[in-house]
Order: C-alpha cells, then structure tokens, then sequence
C-alpha cells in the first residue's frame, strides 16, 4: 500500500491543477486578511472557501484524476497487487495531496492571522471536507464509467450537498414550522456534511447569533464536546461510506 | 446637550457637598472594644444631631442599627457589621445622615419583608459612601426618598436564583437621587428603579447579576452615564418612562435566549447616545418607542444589533457604527416609521462616486434570513450556507419580504470616530 | 500452467466469451488470433484478473485464481497501449515496478532496458515520449522481472524494425528458455519465427487450438498468414 501511495502523491503533488489550487487558496487566503484590518471578517470569506470551493475542487479534480488515471490502474491492476490496494492508495494519495494543498494554501494563513480555536477549527473542517469529498469523487468514477458522466455525477453531489439539500431543509422547515423541528433539524445536519463542518465552525465563530433563541438548541448539542466528537464521527462515516462503496465495486470492476 | 448634562451634574451634587463629614459640627462620639462604648446603637442614641459616630474596627452583631438623626456614622477600617443572616444591618430614617467606610454582612432574608443592608427609609440628603455590602439580600434599600446620595460602595450578593434574591441597589419612589461609582454583583438586579425621578446614575458597574444590569419603570427624566452593564443574565430592562438619558454607557456580552444589551419597551422622548453594545446576542430591542434619538452608538459584534418592533414610531438613528453584527437590524413588520441616516455599516457594499464620503445607494439593513429566523428559529441551522446567502442577495437586489423603506438613504463609507 | 474451463464473459448483449476452455503449457508460444472483437483481448485480461468472467474458472499452476492476486508475479503483461503516470520519468516507472514486485536484484533481466536504448533518457517524463518509446518501456517492464508467463497484446505495434526485431529475439530467446509466451498480433507474418501454436477464437469462441507444424501440414502452405487465409477461405466455403 504505502508504495503505491508514495507514487500516487508523488504524481498528484507534481499535477499543475494541484500547485495553482495551492497558489489561489494562499492568495485568497493571504489577501482576505491583508485587506480586511478585522481578521474576523476574514474569516468569514474564507468559511465560503471552506464549504464550497474546497469540496467543489476536491470533488472534480479528484474525479477527473481517477478516470485520467484509468490505464495507470490498468497497468497496476495486471501487477501483482490487490484491488482493494490499488483503489485505496489512490484515495490516500488523492486526499492526502489535497490535504496538504488546503493546508498550504488555506491553513498557514489562517495560523498566521488567526490561530485560535476558531482558526483551528476552519482548519479541521477544511481537512475534513477535503477527504469527503475525494471519498465522493471516488464514488462517482465507480458509478460512472465514461468520464463525462462522472464529473457531471460529482459535480451534481456537490451542488446537492452545497445548496439543494439546505433549500430542500429551508422547504422543510417552511411546510413544518409549527412543529418543534430544532431536534430533527440537528439529526438532519449529520446528511450532509458541508452543513455539519459549517455549524461547527460558526458555534466557534459567530457564536452570538446562534445563542439567541433555539441557537440553544444547537449549541447544547453541538457545542459540548460529545456533540464535536459526534460531528466528527460523522464526518470520518461520510469520509468511509463513499469509499466503501466505490471499493465494492471497483473489485468486480472489468478494466 | 453637554450643557444640560454639566447642570445635572452640579445640581444634584450639591447635597453631597454640604453633607460632607467635614463639615459636620459637633462632637465625635467613639465606639469600640476599648472604648466607653461598645454598642454603636448606644452612641447613635447619644448622639445629637450633627455629631459624629466613629466606630473602631471589629465584629459587631447588632440587630438593625437605627439612625433617626442628622449624624455622621463612620467606620475606621471597615468594621464589620453582621445581620447573623436575620436582620437588616442600618435603618435610616433621616435628614443629613452619612453611612461611611463599614462593611456589612450576612443580612437576613425574607419571604414577607424586604431586608437589605443599608436600609433608608423617607429620608432626605442621606448619604451612603465608601462601603462593602457583602452576601446581603438588599444592598442599598431607599424608599420614599430624595436628594439621597450612594457612591463608592461594593455591593457583592452570591444569590443563586432571582426569587431568592434582592436588588443591589433597590429604590422606590424617590427623587433627586445620585448613584455613583457603585460595584455590584450576584444581585438579582443591580439597580432597580420604580418611580424614581430626576436622578443620576454615573459610573456604576452592574456585572455578573442574575437578572438585570440595571432595571427601571415609571423613572423620567433620569440620567445615566458612563455606567458598565456586563454579563449579567439578561441584560438590562428598562419600561414605561420617558425622558431618559444615556450617555456613554457599556452594554456588554449579554448572551441568552431571551439577553439584551438594553430592552427598551414603552420609552418615548429619550437621548441614548455614545453607548458602546458589544458582544450582545440583541444589541438593543425596542418596543413600542417613540422619539428616541439613537446616535453616536457603537454596536459591535452583536448577533442583532438592533432589533425594532412595528410597535416603534418615530425613532432616530443617526451617525452610528455597526461592525461586526451578524445581523444589523431586525423588524417583525413591513410598516417603517423610523428614520436611518448617516450611519456608518460595515456590510454596506456601495459605491461612493462623487467622493463626498456619503454611499450613491441606499443601504438595507434588514436581511431576509433575519426575518426567516425571526418565524422560524430553526432555521439556524441554515447560518451562512450557500442557499442562505443566495436568497439574501436576491432579496437585497429586489426585496419582497423585507420591508422595503427600511433603509439608510446616506450610509456611510468610513467608519465614524467614534 | 495456464488451464481455463469454459469461461464466458458478456458485456451487456455482447458475449464477449462464449465457453472457452484454454490450456497452455510451459515453453509454448502461443499465437492468439482472431478477427477484431473475437475475445482476444477479453480473454487476456480474464487471466491477468482484469476482468471477471461470468461463468468458468481459470487455473494458473493449478490454483484457483478467482480473487487471486498473487499469481501476477509470476506474469508479465505488456498491454496494447502501455499509459503511466504523466509527471513520472521511465526510471521512476521502472523503479515503481521494482518497488511494487520486490525482486532481488539477481532476478531482474535489463537485457531488454539495454537494447532498446532506455538508460540514455531514463530521466525523460513520460508524457514526453512518443508512442515507439513507450512500447519499449512496456516490453522492458513485461521482461524485467523473468517472470514464468508472458502476455504480450500486440508488442510489435508502433515500434520500428529493428527494435521490433530485438524484441522477437528476446520472445524466442525466453521461449526456449521455457516460458509460456502469448502473443496477440495482427502482423501474421512477424508471428512464423517465434510461434509453436495457434489459437484461434472468432465471436468469442475459440475456433481451433493447433499446433503451428500441425497446422502447416494440414494447410500444406508454409507461412502462417497463408495457413490462416486458406483455413478463412475454407470456412467460408
């Protein structure tokens, strides 16, 4: 296994697509706080960043990596080698390469202007949906098998858990808001994960609106740290479940 | 308005420079362990108007000290006074009379009564200075007063829950009274007013209570300055007056569901101006007032900075500085009867094309979601995601929800100085 | 050492393989022809585990290797169109493949690295190669590790002559080293010197499995291309 991944992210870390998504996290990252004198307002450009730039990148590249690395596989899959190696190393490889670009690219900034529980945070929750969403982009390339059809499906992912999901929740609220909906809202945050690093880094940053009113709610659950831990459970099942299933079908996959 | 602030002042300073111990005439009556006198009640009894009581250092446990003359009871090093966790410690009912330099424990606590430390009673320019009220239920009690002055005193209660508490400093029916330099803490409220008139409170500090900051009701023309209301469970209240000024007052870090920097409801005629709200979960929330000026406030990093009902009318804001606010202002109605203008907003995305320092557009401080929230808490968990901000744009572009005329016609592009 | 019962492998309506048994011994060199679509390709990859048939079982030295993976060791496969890792020179590829078979150094054979030229532009990306080059990389690849068995789909396409002829040196100098050796090409006439069998499939099926003198005597026609032809023709008489 740690051959392969040894070659994967070296191939990865060389991939132009990879050193300019480094190059405009760290420009972003480096200009939203020079121009803002307020680091906190920062960060809240950088949150966008965050929960939906990173997992929109990390889903399309990692999906066109995969299909663009089909022969490769090929080649590796006629060695002597497990599948399950294979396709696993890929995955490490993948998300430890974008790891360490959002980390270079989102994650020094951040240490340099704003290391504090909520820099910290942002940071965890950056790496947590960077891995996620590799996860998703391998589940994507193994539905899909022609490649146009794959980045269509992981981009299709992401819009859902970037934006359907929250409007279906916003509808949802809307058609049940005489009903006391604060418990089922927080079971319905663990189905997605951009809303669940989302709530943790607000209840590290923008604390005083969510105290008010249910915010309550919402902080008693996720604030604690039982509620951490399980929104970090969540996201490492969301970070597994895709892959598992990819993995299942990548070992009955004819190459 | 500086004027009419510097004749407040000199006003209702002038009890307290003739009722200074220096200017008591007469004879000093000593109370101690090694003194004639071991009973301060004995030498108040002595005592004729314009003599002084100096009570030595030491534990005294008497049951409530009544003062019923023009004199000046002082305490060298702080004698301690005890309630023994029964009574109050002073009663004074009196004209002229100084309470100075004791610290007072352990008052009682009753269902029935009020029981507090210092405990004054129809009483005219009695003065209460430089004390330590520790684990009383009242701190300060004045009732049916005017002209009274209470400065300088720590007032520290451990009160766990608000029934069981008293007020720091409680006064009903009053007139002319002067609150100033206090520290109070572990009250119920720190300061209660009801029916208290052309009064002063400057530069108290009302941290950590377990209701309100400062709690008033039927209190016009009271003025309030440089006070420091912090943390304490839901802010500060203040109802049914008119009338009010607050000057550079601190509303700080009042978190809570149901926690307000200042709850304004049925105020009219008042000048709230120079006030910092900062870290509040509502900076301030208004209902059904008229005629405030709000202006040269600082509201910084609030959840809501403002929140106004429909209910208000007629309210100003002007040249003030939101930054920070999650959301700046929230309304529960599509009616707009108060004016914005000229205030400063960091969200404002505007442009300024002919330089003079003044936004080309209007500004609309009330976003969509505030106003989804506002019907349906739970749509918190919604905060800042991408369908969110999308219907908010969308909203502030071409609004259908949020009330329309809300809006600052002159925002401003630079923060003011304040 | 190779040995498979009636495999049958089907691509939505297309059967891809239809029962084919295969049996291929040490120090054969099997020619593996057919018209284009007639399972060559699909038949080759099932042995190498790249693809999962339907029905049947393939044995290699008499195991099993359904799920297998192990027995990969033992092939060298040189694919149609070899594709690599893009950022990667051909001495970071050889030495991955190194890596990845953890040979001695005693059981690597250079010979092929060496006479196609390779060690000069080891350090040459290898998206930088042209088509010829990177055929060279597969057939050093497919030889560098002595392996019992080689698969080769196509080896001679895109490479000139004389590496062409290098490479049918090595094939025949394995073969009589004992190897199994399969070959798939359409270049009949390059196959006369190396082969000792035929197998040919049409529409997933195979069509005869013979021995190369076998077949010349029963054609009467001494080159393969004219064998095969005439058996064409007889067919479709």
């Amino acid at each position: 296994m740690k051959k392969i991944l040894k070659y994967v992210i070296v191939d990865i870390v060389q991939n132009k697509i990879v050193l300019i998504y480094t190059f405009l996290l760290l420009v972003i990252s480096l200009s939203v706080f020079s121009l803002e004198n307020n680091s906190a307002k920062g960060m809240l450009s950088l949150l966008n960043i965050v929960l939906i730039i990173v997992p929109l990148i990390c889903a399309v590249f990692s999906t066109i990596y995969i299909y663009n690395s089909g022969e490769f596989i090929v080649l590796l899959v006629s060695q002597p080698l497990k599948r399950r190696t294979i396709w696993l190393s890929l995955f490490f490889g993948l998300a430890t390469s974008l790891c360490l670009a959002f980390f270079i690219g989102a994650g020094i900034p951040i240490l340099l202007y704003h290391a504090d529980a909520t820099g910290f945070m942002m940071i965890a929750m950056g790496l947590c949906l960077t891995v996620v969403f590799v996860s998703i982009a391998m589940l994507a390339a193994g539905l899909a098998r022609d490649k146009a059809k794959g980045i269509g499906l992981s981009i299709m992912l992401w819009m859902y858990f970037s934006l359907i999901f929250d409007a279906l929740a916003l509808f949802f609220l809307f058609q049940f808001q005489d009903y006391p909906l604060e418990k089922i809202m927080t079971l319905m945050s663990f189905l997605n994960p951009i809303d669940l690093g989302r709530i943790q880094i607000l209840l590290q940053m923008d604390i005083s609106a969510l105290m008010g009113y249910t915010g309550a709610v919402f902080r008693e659950f996720f604030g604690n740290s039982l509620g951490i831990s399980l929104s970090f459970l969540g996201l490492s099942v969301w970070a597994a479940m895709p892959l598992l299933i990819s993995l299942r079908r990548f070992k009955k996959k004819d190459l | 308005m500086k004027t009419t602030i510097g004749w407040h002042v000199i006003f209702l300073s002038l009890p307290l420079f003739f009722s200074l111990p220096g200017f008591a005439q007469g004879k000093t009556i000593p109370v101690g362990k090694s003194k004639p006198l071991q009973s301060i009640q004995q030498a108040i009894d002595l005592a004729a108007n314009g003599d002084t009581v100096l009570v030595d250092p030491g534990l005294y446990k008497e049951e409530n000290i009544l003062v019923r003359k023009s004199i000046v009871l002082k305490g060298v090093d702080y004698p301690v006074l005890d309630g023994q966790h029964k009574h109050a410690i002073i009663t004074v009912k009196a004209k002229d009379a100084v309470i100075e330099g004791f610290k007072m424990q352990n008052t009682g606590r009753s269902e029935i009564d009020d029981i507090g430390a210092i405990m004054i009673f129809d009483s005219y320019r009695v003065t209460a200075i430089n004390n330590i009220l520790d684990n009383s239920n009242f701190g300060v009690y004045l009732q049916n007063s005017r002209s009274c002055l209470i400065k300088d005193n720590d007032i520290t209660a451990y009160g766990k829950s608000e029934l069981q508490s008293g007020n720091g400093i409680h006064c009903w029916n009053s007139d002319s009274i002067q609150i100033i330099g206090n520290r109070i803490t572990g009250h119920r409220d720190g300061i209660y007013f009801e029916f208290v008139t052309n009064s002063l409170v400057w530069r108290n500090a009302s941290v950590k209570n377990l209701r309100y900051g400062i709690h008033f009701m039927f209190s016009h023309h009271d003025t309030y300055i440089g006070n420091i209301f912090e943390g304490n469970e839901s802010g500060v209240a203040v109802m049914y007056t008119n009338n009010i000024h607050m000057y550079n007052n601190f509303f700080l870090n009042n978190w809570g569901a149901a926690a307000y920097g200042i709850l304004l409801k049925d105020i009219t005629d008042s000048d709230i101006s120079g006030n910092h709200f900062v870290r509040n979960t509502i900076g301030i929330h208004m209902e059904g007032c008229s005629r405030i000026k709000l202006h040269k406030n600082i509201f910084n990093n609030n959840g809501w900075a403002v929140k106004i009902q429909a209910s208000c009318d007629n309210n100003e804001f002007t040249r003030n500085n939101f930054t920070g606010n999650t959301f700046d202002i929230g309304t529960n109605g599509s009616l707009v009867l108060n004016t914005f203008n000229g205030n400063y907003w960091d969200k404002y995305e505007g442009y300024d094309l002919n330089r003079d320092g003044v936004g080309d557009v209007p500004y609309h401080p009330v976003s969509m979601y505030s106003m989804i929230i506002d019907n349906n808490p739970s749509a918190l968990m919604l905060f800042r995601s991408l369908i969110v901000s999308l219907l908010d744009k969308s909203e502030k572009i071409l609004p259908g929800v949020t009330p329309e005329k809300l809006q600052d016609e002159t925002p401003l592009m630079k923060r003011l100085p304040l | 050492m190779i040995k498979a019962n009636n495999i049958t492998k089907q691509f939505g309506k297309l059967r891809a393989l239809d029962e084919v048994s295969v049996s291929f011994q040490k120090g054969e060199c099997i020619a593996l022809l057919g018209p284009n679509g007639s399972g060559k390709t699909t038949l080759i990859k099932s042995l190498l585990g790249m693809v999962v048939p339907d029905k049947g079982d393939i044995y290699f030295n008499d195991k099993n290797i359904a799920g297998q993976w192990k027995h990969r060791d033992r092939i060298g496969y040189m694919p149609q169109i070899g594709r690599y890792p893009e950022n990667m020179t051909i001495a970071q590829v050889i030495d991955m493949m190194k890596d990845i078979r953890k040979k001695d150094t005693a059981e690597i054979d250079e010979e092929l690295i060496h006479r196609f030229g390779l060690p000069n532009m080891m350090h040459k990306k290898m998206r930088a190669l042209s088509g010829g080059t990177t055929q060279k990389v597969s057939a050093a690849l497919a030889f560098l590790f002595k392996p019992d068995a080689l698969i080769l789909d196509e080896p001679t396409a895109g490479l000139d002559p004389l590496s062409s002829e290098i490479l049918k040196q090595k094939i025949i100098q394995e073969k009589q080293n004992g190897k199994l050796i399969l070959i798939t090409s359409h270049i009949l006439s390059e196959l006369d010197d190396m082969i000792t069998e035929v197998f040919y499939m049409q529409e997933g099926r195979l069509l005869f499995h013979k021995k190369l003198s076998v077949l010349k005597e029963e054609t009467g026609e001494i080159k393969l291309s004219k064998a095969i032809a005439s058996i064409m023709s007889a067919q479709l008489i």
